[in-house]
């Protein structure tokens, strides 16, 4: 149901099921190895390239949800997922294995949370019964698409993030009796492309909060509700320079959002001995940490009401060196326990 | 092409933003950078005096076979996954001497083995180190150009 402008409110509370995990051996050596289904200690995971690396990354996370769920593939109707690289064409290789019915995204780092968006929405009109969504990225793959080749002796500046190797995927269900005491999502607010003229792409937290702000304060005013409802409000991805530059726009527009309740999934993962500079991104990292970590951390009580916010830096290499800013985006799905 | 004149909007966020900006510890990165591009220097003085010493080379032509074994490491330590983590540490002092010029070729022939010898090698090998091919060729010859009009004209040639 459409509630203000551009959120939505989901009257039959659908639920996330089961989630499958995955990561690299960077992710291993971070805080939330334990929230991870399946860790490889290489970057390859056997393959020839990068890219089938991350493919099968999906391939694992999706199999991993599968099973938790006990469900076969037969049984999910629709697969709503992404990816960095260019025509998210691991998912999509991942989409052919598995041979469920696909819709690709392309949402940058934001496709985690466009993507169970959207399989909330089809849920909870009965458009289907079961919905796969989730997101990937590899930091390789990445690496080579957007930056420098990965053994290149280039220095990074202190603003840059992090790609993470690592995918996130959830089956989002009708609620009924034997899934009543699983994560509902609840709301969702849809985000507009915010850009603020920021060109550096070694800084995208920087060029992301003003689209994170934005969704934010669209959510409250779309569903009425404050940062008071909810016991966290998550980004994905803003990282140091983001996530600051974030929180005070916040308190610019008079909202009195306590920083301990404001956290990051970018900063959420590495430890603080990891070289990240200013912190984590990708699109799989919002995803494994909402689906590994979060939920996880809600069926224990720490958590009751969340908002995740996933943003997404939407350029590319070539637009990039065209001279033009960085488009951003951020959609909000709000989670909930009974 | 040419950048969009920023709304006042805009111009406003890059203040605020700007104040949370981690900025790069110029200090620090030239001192290092200076220690550790003089060190590989010296490491090639080392190799020309040996080539000097014990081969048949004079100053003059010990250039070469040195330029030639500075890159030899440098596709070792490449090959190896050294050489990045030396760059992140040192910035322009492992990037400026012939092994960051190495690096640069290497690392890209390495990354774009998997689109296969001719296209994924060959077509990618100099995408970073193709820049500073043409540019260096290119001011070499300016440079060469009014050195030769210099000494013509105000020396009187020789």
């Amino acid at each position: 149901m459409l509630k203000g402008e551009q959120s939505w409110v989901f009257p039959r509370r659908p639920v996330i099921v089961a989630t499958g995990v995955t990561g690299g051996p960077f992710e291993g050596n971070g805080k939330l190895a334990e929230d991870f289904d399946l860790l490889h200690d290489d970057l390859w995971m056997g393959e020839d390239s990068y890219e089938k690396a991350h493919r099968l990354l999906i391939d694992e996370a999706i199999e991993i949800a599968l099973k938790k769920a006990k469900l076969q593939k037969e049984n999910i109707e629709f697969l709503i997922a992404g990816d960095l690289i260019n025509q998210i064409t691991p998912t999509t290789f991942a989409a052919r294995n598995v041979g469920i019915p696909y819709f690709g995204i392309s949402g940058a780092c934001s496709s985690s949370m466009e993507g169970l968006a959207l399989a909330a929405f089809i849920v909870n009109y009965q458009g289907a019964k079961h919905v796969l969504t989730g997101s990937g990225s590899h930091n390789a793959a990445a690496e080579r698409q957007f930056r420098y080749p990965t053994e290149y002796g280039g220095q990074k500046p202190p603003t840059a993030q992090w790609t993470a190797t690592a995918a996130g995927f959830a089956i989002v269900t009708e609620q009924n009796e034997q899934n009543q005491n699983e994560p509902k999502v609840t709301m969702a607010t849809i985000g507009k492309v915010i850009d603020m003229g920021m060109t550096d792409p070694f800084n995208m937290g920087g060029a992301m909060a003003p689209a994170a702000v934005d969704t934010i304060l669209a959510h409250f005013k779309d569903t009425g509700r404050t940062h008071e409802d909810y016991d966290l409000i998550v980004t994905g991805d803003l990282a140091k320079v983001g996530r600051a530059a974030a929180l005070d726009l916040i308190h610019a527009k008079g909202i009195d959002l306590p920083s301990e309740k404001f956290q990051d999934c970018g900063l959420m993962i590495y430890k603080d001995d990891q070289e990240v500079h200013s912190g984590g991104s990708g699109s799989g990292l919002s995803a494994a940490v909402l689906y590994g970590h979060l939920l996880k951390q809600m069926k224990y009580g720490t958590y009751k009401k969340i908002l995740c916010v996933a943003t997404g830096s939407l350029h590319s290499p070539l637009s990039v060196q065209q001279g033009e800013s960085i488009p951003c985006i951020a959609h909000a799905v709000a989670i909930e326990m009974d | 092409m040419s950048q969009k004149e920023k709304t006042p909007e805009q111009k406003e966020y890059d203040q605020l933003q700007k104040k949370h900006e981690t900025k790069r510890p110029i200090l620090r990165n030239c001192v290092v950078a200076f220690f550790v591009g003089g060190t590989i220097c010296l490491i090639g003085q080392a190799i020309s005096f040996l080539y000097i010493y014990f081969f048949n080379f004079t100053e003059q032509t010990a250039g070469n076979p040195t330029v030639a074994t500075m890159i030899f490491i440098s596709m070792l330590l490449t090959g190896f996954g050294v050489y990045d983590r030396i760059g992140q540490f040192a910035g322009a002092g492992s990037a400026v001497p012939i092994t960051g010029f190495g690096n640069a070729v290497i690392s890209s022939a390495i990354e774009h083995r998997t689109e296969g010898f001719v296209l994924g090698v060959g077509g990618n090998m100099f995408k970073m180190a193709g820049s500073v091919i043409l540019f260096g060729v290119f001011s070499a010859f300016v440079v060469a150009i009014i050195k030769t009009l210099i000494t013509q004209w105000f020396l009187g040639g020789f």
